[in-house]
């Protein structure tokens, strides 16, 4: 039996107000358990605090009913009590009759009445309190970030200054991501490399930061603080420690008709390549698809040129396993490929681009050295069409439901920096609504469409069709209420922005929620906004949501304080208010392991001692460094093994009964 | 003894579960704004409104409750990313269940109450109440062998 | 006609479409993309706004009814699949189901075609038994 102490607080008058203390007090003290009660003024101050532990010495207190506030405003403090009164902390039940009921019903009578009522209820529930111990588990000072665009490098910087290990898992053979791709970034129009390269060679060069590109992740396992990760390094057929980066490779490689990945497919390279001039590492990588070498046994010319003997036809892949307190998920986005809507002929005429190959063509390192031509002809355009909204706003059968943000900016950018190089080209821009909101953002639209005579019209385009070689935009101009058509040499798609659907796998393996366009979910979408509802996994850049760059680099850099929070401590303090299984109950149905929404109970078989009936049972098992005491499960239980520790089946029945009790 | 009874008004028991992130702190904050609402409503914390069991409900009725409200984060919104999905599938059988054997749909009820609608807190209750009022008191379900 | 009447009618519009124009999102795609949009006198997304509006009195009496090919490219373009072609064809569905109020009478024929050889005979025939009650 419980020796419990009712306390029951004045709050000044904001409880004696409309409450009557001393006969709440006086029905307290012939609760069930109850041994001690008292009242005081304020109880949270330091004289009520000292009440308590007096009274704790005094009667042999086992456990702590406060009438108060709201134990969202004082349960710590309370629980902090009860522990310098050498009590569990977790043996403190408070009943809110300041915000639930003085301060709602003006009745002296009923608010008295419903004040004891709550106050049964807590000490009902109390008197079936357990003292409960936080788990504690070590944390493993390394964090992985997977992904190496500007998200995955500002975040690893971020970690790295701050004194932790961290490695960048980067599919493609460099990193850099989207962003590399891009010649100027909107509303500044600086030039992207120029503050993207030194960022990533800052990553490279840094002490704290290793590298692996041309990598993936296999396998996760674990919780945080100890993620257990297999990394796959994928075969570059290419020594990093030997090769010097020369390049005499490169151009020896006889293969010159691979697309290029990082010029979307508007260039060519060789069979052995590095991405771009800029690449981090500079180490090429043997596309074995294209290679000669590879299809037919032939070549190998590379192999004979490399002065450091780096080439290397026989590596492997490499599985590297190794554990990280955190992960941070950085794996950004791809551009939607619009050849599903047939009607802009994007992929049937050569004139038709997405927004992304128009930057690598208006980009001075890109296919056409800046040089703005269509395809077709190689002739400078007279009139340029831009289309928004391509994929975006669509139902969900249609493409992308939601705004991808960043197009109305970026096709902006794109519409001035055509009428800076070449002010004589016609530029027409079709919207539904230009969204704009953003520092600067804005001003940057109006100067397109003041300063440089971007002719912007409301509209969605309906087609395109092809006129002896120009492209006949066919479309409605909503303001006038007009058909119009545009003879247009280029056609511009600004394309949705949408999340690589391979990343729902990744997702599915870090046990971190995702949503239906394979966006990864965030803990609160307003508080946490930066958080996995999995502890431990933190969300870096697009792959939450679509973001512009310096979006992307904020939220990397919350994401790298958050992940710090972790990386800095010792020991993680677990709630202690989690799952719980009877193994003698437990039936193995697994209904518990499918509601969990962090894959915190697992199912191991076991020898179970049934009352000296010794049997091997699969039963449940929870993780307490996982478990986020949801209590779904607990619910789904359909032989009531799993319970709740400090919100148990028992309690809250009590608590039923209690206020049921008339 | 008959007409003394009737004299008195009609108090409906109804108890009222509250997720801890959402509607518990909306219901706070009822408080804190001052908005008035019935003492009939006595407030149960729990973690989640999927940590709601099906037979805590039942429960309530069989120790004379009129009346059961849960109270959760909106669709999207829970902290536990899909707590109140489970229970709003549950509370859909369980609600249509409890109908069938003679508690009114009424009597039970699923909300969505955000830790910033206060004022929502207050008005759901004050509807419910009032609904309850109307209807009277519950005789289902009733387990006559705990009746003091 | 009485508002209750063409609510009535805009209710059966809705019906018997299952479109829905809320959806719409004033894209102007349909527009764009309708083949006979420069013979008619509301424009397809202007026609679904009408609706989503309640404004169905001018809509009964406008032209597009008749100019409209039912070749639902505003049906597969529509990126928010609203359906702007359903609902055409549904209020011209309320105007035929009106009884007494045939829209093609033979006088009108020489309004919108022009009656030569080339057009074969089921056409006309077709278009009778489409257009009247």
């Amino acid at each position: 039996m419980q020796r419990i102490g009712a306390f029951v607080c004045w709050c000044g008058s904001n409880i004696a107000g409309t409450v009557d203390i001393d006969a709440v007090t006086k029905s307290a003290a012939d609760e069930p358990g109850v041994v001690y009660s008292a009242e005081y003024q304020y109880m949270c101050s330091e004289g009520g605090q000292l009440a308590i532990r007096r009274a704790v010495e005094e009667h042999g207190l086992t456990g702590i009913a406060v009438c108060a506030c709201s134990p969202r405003m004082h349960e710590t403090t309370f629980r902090k009590t009860a522990a310098a009164a050498g009590l569990n902390p977790y043996m403190v039940e408070i009943a809110n009759i300041r915000e639930h009921c003085s301060w709602i019903h003006k009745n002296r009578e009923s608010a008295t009445e419903k004040a004891t009522i709550l106050m049964r209820a807590a000490i009902a529930k109390l008197n079936l309190n357990k003292p409960l111990f936080p788990g504690e588990s070590g944390v493993v000072k390394r964090a992985l970030v997977i992904g190496g665009g500007i998200a995955g490098i500002q975040t690893a910087l971020d970690i790295a200054d701050a004194g932790y290990e961290v490695d960048i898992v980067e599919k493609s053979p460099t990193i850099g991501g989207r962003m590399a791709q891009l010649d100027k970034t909107f509303p500044t129009l600086d030039c992207s490399a120029c503050i993207l390269t030194p960022k990533m060679v800052d990553a490279a060069q840094h002490d704290n930061i290793s590298l692996y590109t041309y990598s993936e992740v296999d396998e996760v396992s674990g919780y945080v603080g100890s993620f257990s990760v297999k990394i796959r390094q994928k075969a570059r057929s290419v020594n990093r420690e030997l090769c010097n980066g020369c390049g005499d490779c490169i151009t020896k490689c006889p293969v010159k008709k691979a697309n290029s990945e990082f010029d979307e497919g508007l260039s060519k390279r060789s069979a052995i390549y590095v991405p771009f001039a800029q690449a981090v590492p500079n180490i090429p990588v043997v596309d074995r698809e294209n290679c000669t070498r590879f299809k037919t046994g032939k070549c190998g010319l590379c192999e004979k040129i490399c002065g450091t003997k780096a080439i290397d036809f026989e590596q492997q892949d490499e599985i590297i396993e190794r554990e990280y307190g955190v992960i941070i998920v950085a794996t950004g986005f791809k551009p939607l490929s619009p050849e599903r809507y047939g009607e802009y002929l994007y992929g049937q005429s050569p004139d038709v681009l997405t927004s992304l190959e128009f930057e690598r063509m208006m980009n001075a390192a890109g296919p056409t050295g800046g040089v703005l031509k269509r395809l077709s002809n190689n002739e400078k355009p007279k009139s340029i069409v831009f289309i928004q909204c391509v994929g975006s706003r669509a139902d969900a059968k249609k493409g992308k439901t939601y705004c991808s943000k960043i197009c109305c900016m970026y096709t902006a950018k794109h519409a001035m920096l055509v009428k800076e190089k070449y002010p004589d080209i016609d530029v027409h821009v079709f919207y539904i609504d230009v969204r704009t909101p953003g520092k600067n953002f804005d001003e940057f639209y109006r100067r397109a469409a003041e300063q440089y005579d971007v002719n912007y019209i409301k509209g969605m385009v309906g087609k395109l069709a092809d006129e002896d070689g120009r492209l006949r935009v066919i479309a409605s101009d909503l303001l006038d209420g007009k058909q119009i058509t545009i003879d247009a040499d280029l056609v511009v798609l600004a394309t949705a922005v949408e999340a690589s659907p391979d990343v729902r796998a990744l997702g599915t393996m870090l046990t971190a929620s995702m949503d239906q366009n394979n966006f990864f979910t965030e803990a609160h979408p307003k508080l946490r906004p930066v958080e996995s509802p999995t502890a431990g996994i933190f969300l870096s850049g697009v792959c939450q949501g679509p973001k512009d760059i310096p979006e992307t680099v904020a939220q990397a850099g919350a994401a790298a304080v958050k992940a710090l929070g972790i990386l800095s401590k010792n020991k993680l303090i677990g709630n202690p208010c989690i799952a719980e299984s009877n193994e003698l109950l437990c039936n193995g149905c697994s209904c518990c392991e499918n509601v969990c929404p962090y894959g915190a109970i697992e199912y191991t078989e076991k020898e179970i001692n049934d009352h000296g009936n010794r049997n091997n049972r699969r039963v449940a098992q929870v993780n307490e460094a996982i478990c986020q005491g949801c209590g779904a499960c607990t619910v789904a239980c359909p032989s009531g093994s799993m319970d709740l520790k400090g919100f148990t089946n028992r309690q809250i029945m009590a608590e039923v009964d209690a206020i049921c009790r008339t | 003894m008959q007409d003394l009874v009737k004299e008195k008004p009609f108090k409906p028991l109804v108890v009222s579960f509250c997720c801890n992130w959402c509607s518990y702190a909306g219901a706070d904050l009822a408080g804190s704004s001052r908005l008035e609402y019935p003492a009939e409503v006595k407030i149960i914390r729990i973690p989640c409104s999927c940590r709601v069991d099906p037979l805590f409900v039942l429960r309530a009725f069989q120790r004379g409750a009129d009346g059961v409200i849960i109270n959760g984060c909106h669709p999207g919104d829970c902290h536990y990313s899909t707590g109140n999905y489970y229970t709003r599938r549950r509370m859909a059988m369980l609600f249509s269940m409890l109908d069938f054997i003679g508690i009114e749909k009424e009597r039970t009820r699923l909300e969505w109450v955000s830790a910033a609608e206060g004022a929502r807190f207050a008005s759901v209750m004050n509807e419910f109440v009032g609904e309850l009022r109307e209807m009277g008191e519950n005789k289902r379900l009733g387990d006559i062998r705990c009746k003091e | 006609m009485s508002a209750s009447a063409l609510n009535d009618i805009r209710e059966e519009v809705l019906r018997i479409s299952g479109a829905n124009p809320k959806k719409c999102m004033s894209c102007g795609k349909c527009s764009a993309s309708c083949p006979a949009s420069f013979e008619m006198d509301i424009l397809p997304h202007h026609f679904v706004k009408n609706i989503r509006d309640g404004n169905i009195e001018n809509l009964l009496k406008s032209k597009t009814l008749w100019k409209c090919l039912s070749c639902f490219a505003c049906v597969e373009r529509c990126p928010r699949a609203v359906e702007p072609a359903n609902l055409v064809e549904a209020v011209r569905l309320a105007v035929i189901r009106k009884k007494g109020e045939n829209y093609l009478k033979v006088d009108d024929i020489p309004e919108f075609i022009e009656l030569d050889n080339e057009i074969p005979q089921q056409l006309i025939v077709s278009a009778f038994r489409k257009y009247s009650k």
